[in-house]
């Protein structure tokens, strides 16, 4: 049974308080998206003090800063190869990287494709809102064809990533979709990401309205919020006929896990099973 | 190379190369994690340290990238480990980007560079030195480095604990700066007569977390350092920061902190220079050079003495901050000073903006070959009939 009910949830608990108001506009879904996320983490009993964020440049960048553990607010694409070392070096912290589409997909997109190729775990979360935000509202790699930015005044021409798509294809451990509408889903989706023992990716369909609604004429925060939601198709539903969805026809929910390896685990058994062959040739 | 080849290393004589040196400097220096990017002439340490790194219960990872690697370098090290990588020029490029983020956010990580043939691709398994000032001044912004020029296999390995212990006290990034030359040259080392690793550890945070600042420091300009787990919860980044670590424009707090971090290695400069000089008391022309270039004007000094020339050397071992004061004190009888170097003329630079541009000669080589010494002590016979001239 799901716990829907965000009332028996003070988000308080792993903000920093001191660091209110935060920079968002308004209507921005990255708050909700965080919330989510720290309730999982609640849920989960996770130590703040053994608690990692880290993240990239952009909107969704700035989220660590607001959180109450050890935060690290990196170089712009790079937060997975940063957390890689960190989760390396230090198997005892909860690692959760916080990114953005334009960080994750088009700079980084090389450490994605290898975070998911390695299994380290970590816990992933996209940002996708569509747009670089924060420069002023650029085409990014999951700007939707014909879409309007400040780079794209004539619509946007190239076709955008199915990011899950990509992190699956690229064989991460545990691969995830939800909008922001659904945040008891998409809160359990998060803890099920968090609990999954090798690399998990989870995309958040997030709605920068100020900027990409704006220029759009998607309307307000909620408008854009409802459309998302129709615009997903539950992986429940996947094999309907009879659908209800719309032609965008993206699957959220769990969409796909393995059991490969986990890779920190898999080196320190490997390195183990080295370290007895060597003290033993040396006690002979 | 085992565990048991391994300590037997600290008290026998080794004929090894300099890549191999620096693995094992870097090991008895405490360094528990590198990450690394396949590259010419380096890959060497990466190999050697993918399998001694496991037997100390350390970890070895070969990441996507340069930038990757740079990356995880630093991460590890935010997580309290002593962490290293190793890369030559067209990788030290792209290191620029997170190396800069170290220098701003204050972590200690060590940077070997293996210079080889430039720019761009160059000649892979060529000699040079090239990244003299890219060393210095190549990430975008002011920061302060430490770059360390060993010129043989010992000092790769003793400079190489040196630089984790400069990484570490002072919270910065130290770039391990030698050529192709020395990097595979085999020579014997002494590793049981080598500097000795002592007990590198950077300053942590102790006290209430609460009335803990990240980057608030005493006299010596250096903030203590806290180990996520430990209760402190810091936020770390590489915008301009406050000394309570959150992003902050105000010119004010701006300059506080950065002020404070721009200044900080002027503070420890008696423990960061090391220098070595060779009958400069009387030298008439003085040699300035580093790495293989130096090994070359040893050699030419030694011949030009041999014959009455009063020539002499100064040898930068900390290439930055340059040694200065020690380089003026040495050139104070020189007529002429000689920078011998594998590039167009870049420590020349330098050593004219100490010196005063008059008094400066330089060989310049950017053909993948080495400075003869031969030609250097040709060098050193001309200057000398020229002045007497």
């Amino acid at each position: 049974m799901i716990n829907d009910s965000a009332a028996d949830f003070d988000v308080r608990k792993y903000l920093r308080l001191e660091m209110m108001p935060h920079f968002l506009c308004p209507g921005c879904g990255h708050g909700i998206a965080l919330r989510a996320l720290l309730w999982a983490l609640d849920e989960l009993n996770v130590d703040k003090d053994q608690l990692a964020v880290v993240s990239g440049i952009g909107c969704a960048g700035r989220l660590s800063a607001y959180v109450d553990a050890n935060t690290f607010h990196v170089t712009h694409g790079r937060p997975l190869a940063y957390a890689t070392g960190l989760a390396l070096a230090r198997p005892d912290l909860r690692v959760v990287v916080i990114s953005g589409d334009g960080d994750c997909l088009a700079i980084g997109g090389n450490h994605l494709i290898h975070a998911c190729r390695r299994n380290l775990k970590l816990t992933c979360l996209m940002l996708n809102n569509e747009i670089y935000g924060m420069t002023g509202g650029q085409v990014s790699p999951t700007t939707g064809q014909a879409m309007l930015t400040s780079t794209t005044p004539l619509g946007n021409s190239e076709p955008n990533f199915d990011a899950c798509a990509l992190a699956a294809a690229a064989g991460a451990g545990f691969v995830g979709r939800e909008v922001t509408h659904h945040v008891p889903r998409l809160k359990e989706l998060i803890k099920a990401g968090l609990v999954h023992p090798g690399f998990a990716f989870i995309e958040v369909l997030s709605d920068c309205t100020e900027i990409f609604g704006r220029k759009n004429e998607l309307g307000s925060s909620p408008e854009m919020i409802l459309r998302q939601k129709s615009d997903m198709r539950p992986s429940a539903y996947r094999d309907s006929v009879d659908t209800p969805f719309r032609s965008n026809d993206m699957p959220t929910g769990v969409l796909s896990q393995n059991n490969r390896p986990e890779y920190g685990a898999a080196y320190r058994k490997a390195a183990a099973t080295a370290k007895a062959a060597v003290s033993k040739r040396s006690t002979k | 190379m085992n565990a048991p080849e391994l300590s037997a290393a600290k008290s026998a004589l080794q004929l090894i190369s300099g890549n191999y040196a620096c693995a094992l400097g870097a090991l008895a220096a405490g360094c528990r994690f590198f990450a690394g990017y396949p590259i010419t002439p380096s890959s060497e340490i990466a190999e050697r340290l993918s399998r001694l790194l496991p037997e100390v219960d350390g970890v070895f990872v070969q990441m996507e990238d340069e930038i990757a690697s740079m990356a995880a370098v630093i991460g590890a090290s935010m997580g309290g480990v002593k962490a290293m990588t190793a890369t030559s020029g067209p990788g030290f490029s792209l290191k620029q980007e997170n190396l800069g983020y170290a220098a701003g956010a204050e972590i200690p990580c060590v940077i070997v560079n293996v210079m080889r043939g430039g720019p761009s691709t160059g000649m892979p398994t060529r000699p040079a030195q090239g990244e003299i000032m890219q060393s210095r001044w190549g990430s975008h912004g002011d920061y302060p480095i430490v770059v360390l020029a060993p010129a043989s296999v010992r000092e790769i390995y003793n400079e190489s604990i040196r630089a984790f212990e400069i990484a570490e006290r002072l919270r910065t990034p130290v770039i391990l700066l030698y050529d192709q030359t020395i990097a595979q040259l085999s020579e014997t080392v002494d590793l049981g007569h080598a500097r000795a690793s002592s007990g590198i550890e950077r300053k942590w945070a102790s006290g209430p977390p609460e009335d803990y600042k990240p980057y608030a420091s005493g006299a010596d300009g250096i903030p203590a350092m806290s180990r996520p787990g430990a209760g402190y919860r810091v936020h770390t980044t590489g915008l301009n920061h406050a000394e309570n670590g959150f992003p902050t424009q105000n010119p004010e707090l701006v300059q506080r902190n950065l002020g404070r971090m721009l200044g900080k290695l002027d503070l420890h400069r008696a423990e960061i220079d090391a220098f070595e000089t060779i009958a400069c008391e009387d030298a008439e022309v003085l040699v300035v050079a580093i790495g293989i270039s130096a090994r070359s004007a040893m050699r030419a000094v030694d011949v030009c003495r041999a014959r009455g020339m009063k020539a002499g050397l100064f040898r930068p071992i900390t290439l930055w901050p340059f040694p200065e004061d020690a380089l003026e004190k040495a050139a104070a009888k020189a007529r002429t000073v000689l920078v011998p170097e594998m590039n167009a003329g870049q420590l020349r630079l330098e050593v004219e903006r100490i010196l005063g541009r008059e008094r400066v000669a330089g060989i310049t080589r950017f053909t993948g070959e080495t400075v003869a010494p031969a030609e250097i002590a040709a060098r050193i016979e001309a200057l000398l009939k020229e002045k007497s001239a």
